[in-house]
C-alpha cells in the first residue's frame, strides 16, 4: 500500500518535472534576440551561420530541440553561458553552496526564533505576552523579505553599523577551501578568523530570509501546542508536579511538532526562492545573484540552468516532505 | 444567498474590535491612491527635472537643506518627494492592472477546477504545481527578460505568476461550495451548470476573491519595486519606488533620504495592503468571527 501511494507519488512528481522542463524551454525559445548572432562576430558569413546554427541545434524542429535539449539536462549538461563561455553546471555548482549556506542559515534562525516565541506564547496563554508575541508575528508576516533586508541594512549597516551590508566574506581576507562552503568548511578547519567574517556577512540576508518563515513557525506552533495543553497527558504531568515550562518542552512539544514541521518543510522551499533577491539586495555571491546578471546579460543558458535547478530543488524538498509527513503520521498513508 | 448576507451584515458592533484592521489601511491607501490621481497638482516640483548644483540636497530640517525641496534630491538633484508621489502612480496603475488580470483569470480557472471536477480538476491543478515549482522572484525576472523591459511587462509577469494564488484558493473555496444544499437545489430546479455556477456558487466566493484581491494588490507593489530595484522595469528616469531605493542602497552611508522616504511610502502600502486582505478575510469569514 504505502509502497504504490509512493509510487504514485514519484510519477505525478516526474509528470510535474516534465512540465517544468517544458516551460522553461519555451520560455527561453521564445525570447527575442537571435543567440548565434550573438556569439559571432560582425561580418561573419552566411555558412559561419549556418554552421553554428547546425551545431547547436537550432536548424532541427522545436520538438526535436526540446528533447535533445532534455536529454542533455538530465545528462547534467545545461549547456555554455554566453557570457562567461563556461559550462552552465560548472557555473551553477561553484555558486550553489553559498545560497544553501544561506538558506540554511535563514532556517536555523526561522527555527531557533519562531521556536522560542511559541514556546513563550504558549507559556504565557491569555496574557500580555501572548498578545505580544501575536502582533510581533503578524507584523513579521507582513513584511516581504525584500523590506525586511532593507530595514535591516537600515538597522545594522547605517545606524549602527555592526554587520556588512555586501558581499559574502571579507574581500581582503584569503579565502583557500577545497569546497565552496566557507562557513561549514570553514566551521571544520577551526577557521574562527573566516567563520567570523562569514557570519558578519551572512547574518542579515539570512534574517530577511528567515523572520516571515520565523513568524509563521511561531504562530502555528503555538497554537498546536495550546491544543496540547488542554490534554489528559499534559495535566498528568502538572498533577506529578512539573512547572509549565518544562510541561511544555517534554511533553507538548513532541505532540505538537508535526504539523509545523510540514510547514516547515513546505516554506524552506519558497524561502530558497526568496534568496533571488536577498542575495541581489546584499551583494551576496549566490546562485540568485548570478541569475539577475544573467537576465541583465541576457545569457539564457545560465538562466535556463538556474531556473531549472530551482525548480527542481522546489519540486524535490515538496516530495521529501510528503514522503516524511506520511511516513511520520500513519492516520494520513492514502491509498 | 441570503444565508451569508446574514452573516457579512451581521451584528455591527462584534466588528469593531477588529475595525482598525480596515480603517488605518484604508487611511494610508487613500493617501496614495489620491497622490497616484493628483500627482501633477500635488507634486512640488518635476520629478524628472535635474539639477547637478542641488545633488543629494538633505531634508528641509536638515543642515544645507535648500527651501522647497521637503525630503531632499537624489544623486541627479531630483526631488525625491515628487518623485515619491509620482512612483505611487505606477505603483497603483500596475497593482491594479496585474492584480486584476491575475484575479480573473485564476479564478475563472479555479472555479472551473472545482466546479467541473474531473478533467478541468486534474489537468488546472497540475498546471498550478508545475507554476508553483518557479520561485516568483525569479520567474518574474526571467519573464521580463523574454518580453524585454517596461510597464506592460512587469503587468504581465505579475498577472501571469500570481494568478496560482486566486486558482488555488477559489478551486477550495469552489469545491466547498459545491457540496452544498442550495447547489444541488438550484441544479434540480433546472438551472444549467455554469449558470449555477455564476449565480449561486460565485457570489459565494467572491468575498474570499476580494480579500486575495487587496494581499495580490500588496504583492505587485512589491514585485514592481523588486523588478524596478534590478532595474528591470522602467529606465532608471522614470520615478519608481524601487528605483529610488536602488540608487538609495548605492549611498546610503552618505544620503540616507534617498533610501528611508521612498521605503518607508512602499513599507506602510505594502503593510497596509495585506493588513486590508487579512481584515477582510476575518470580516467574510464567519469561523474567524
Amino acid at each position: 500500500m504505502i509502497i504504490r501511494s509512493f509510487l504514485a507519488r514519484f510519477f505525478s512528481t516526474l509528470v510535474t518535472l516534465f512540465g517544468v522542463a517544458v516551460v522553461v524551454f519555451v520560455l527561453v525559445r521564445i525570447a527575442p534576440g537571435n543567440p548565434i548572432a550573438m556569439m559571432l562576430p560582425p561580418g561573419a558569413t552566411e555558412e559561419d551561420v549556418a554552421r553554428l546554427r547546425a551545431l547547436y541545434g537550432f536548424d532541427k524542429t522545436l520538438i526535436e530541440q526540446f528533447f535533445v535539449w532534455l536529454g542533455n539536462v538530465i545528462y547534467g549538461d545545461f549547456g555554455t553561458s554566453i557570457t562567461m563561455r563556461l559550462p552552465v553546471s560548472e557555473l551553477v555548482l561553484q555558486r550553489l553552496p553559498a545560497t544553501l549556506e544561506l538558506s540554511i542559515m535563514a532556517l536555523v534562525i526561522a527555527l531557533v526564533l519562531g521556536g522560542s516565541l511559541a514556546v513563550f506564547g504558549a507559556r504565557f496563554r491569555g496574557r500580555a505576552q501572548e498578545v505580544g508575541v501575536d502582533i510581533s508575528t503578524g507584523a513579521a508576516l507582513s513584511v516581504p523579505d525584500f523590506l525586511w533586508g532593507l530595514l535591516l541594512i537600515l538597522a545594522f549597516g547605517v545606524a549602527w553599523p555592526v554587520l556588512h551590508i555586501s558581499g559574502r566574506v571579507d574581500p581582503h581576507m584569503d579565502v583557500d577551501l577545497t569546497t565552496n562552503f566557507y562557513f561549514f568548511e570553514g566551521l571544520l578547519l577551526g577557521d574562527f578568523a573566516l567563520v567570523s567574517s562569514v557570519l558578519s556577512h551572512m547574518l542579515m540576508p539570512a534574517l530577511a530570509l528567515g523572520l516571515p518563515l520565523a513568524a509563521m513557525i511561531a504562530q502555528l506552533l503555538k497554537q498546536s501546542l495550546k491544543e496540547q495543553l488542554d490534554q489528559d497527558y499534559v495535566n498528568l504531568a502538572r498533577v506529578r508536579g512539573h512547572g509549565e515550562t518544562h510541561v511544555i518542552l517534554s511533553e507538548a512539544l513532541r505532540n505538537a511538532a508535526l504539523p509545523t514541521l510540514t510547514l516547515i518543510g513546505v516554506q524552506f522551499a519558497f524561502l530558497i526562492g526568496g534568496t533571488v533577491i536577498v542575495e541581489r539586495l546584499f551583494a551576496y555571491e549566490g546562485l540568485g545573484n548570478m541569475a539577475i546578471d544573467a537576465v541583465i546579460n541576457r545569457d539564457l543558458p545560465l538562466i535556463q540552468g538556474i531556473v531549472l535547478l530551482f525548480a527542481v530543488l522546489f519540486i524535490a524538498i515538496n516530495l521529501t516532505v510528503d514522503l516524511t509527513y506520511s511516513l511520520l503520521n500513519p492516520k494520513l498513508r492514502h491509498d | 444567498m441570503t444565508e451569508t448576507q446574514n452573516i457579512i451584515s451581521a451584528p455591527r458592533q462584534r466588528h469593531r474590535a477588529v475595525n482598525y484592521r480596515l480603517w488605518l489601511p484604508l487611511t494610508w491607501l487613500s493617501l496614495v491612491f489620491g497622490a497616484a490621481i493628483f500627482a501633477p497638482w500635488i507634486a512640488p516640483l518635476d520629478p524628472l527635472a535635474q539639477d547637478l548644483l542641488y545633488e543629494r540636497l538633505p531634508p528641509a530640517w536638515e543642515q544645507g537643506a535648500e527651501p522647497g525641496y521637503w525630503l531632499g534630491t537624489d544623486g541627479l538633484g531630483r526631488d525625491v518627494l515628487s518623485r515619491i508621489i509620482y512612483g505611487a502612480r505606477i505603483a497603483i496603475v500596475v497593482s491594479l492592472i496585474a492584480a486584476t488580470a491575475a484575479a480573473i483569470f485564476g479564478s475563472v480557472l479555479g472555479l472551473l477546477a472545482g466546479f467541473m471536477g474531473g478533467w478541468w480538476d486534474r489537468v488546472i491543478s497540475r498546471i498550478i504545481d508545475i507554476w508553483m515549482a518557479f520561485p516568483p522572484v525569479l520567474f518574474s525576472v526571467l519573464l521580463v527578460a523574454v518580453m524585454g523591459t517596461g510597464l506592460a511587462s512587469v503587468i504581465v509577469a505579475i498577472a501571469v505568476i500570481d494568478w496560482t494564488r486566486f486558482a488555488r484558493v477559489v478551486r477550495a473555496e469552489t469545491l466547498v461550495q459545491s457540496q452544498m444544499d442550495y447547489v444541488d437545489s438550484a441544479l434540480i430546479g433546472g438551472a444549467g451548470r455554469f449558470k449555477t455556477l455564476l449565480q449561486e456558487v460565485l457570489p459565494n466566493v467572491l468575498p474570499a476573491i476580494v480579500a486575495l484581491f487587496a494581499l495580490e494588490m500588496g504583492i505587485a507593489v512589491i514585485v514592481e519595486a523588486i523588478l524596478s530595484f534590478v532595474n528591470l522595469s522602467l529606465s532608471s528616469d522614470a520615478p519608481t519606488w524601487g528605483g529610488m531605493i536602488a540608487e538609495g542602497r548605492a549611498t546610503v552611508h552618505y544620503a540616507w533620504w534617498v533610501l528611508v522616504f521612498p521605503l518607508a511610502v512602499l513599507f506602510l502600502t505594502v503593510l497596509s495592503f495585506s493588513q486590508l486582505g487579512e481584515g477582510l478575510k476575518r470580516q467574510f469569514d464567519p469561523v474567524l468571527q
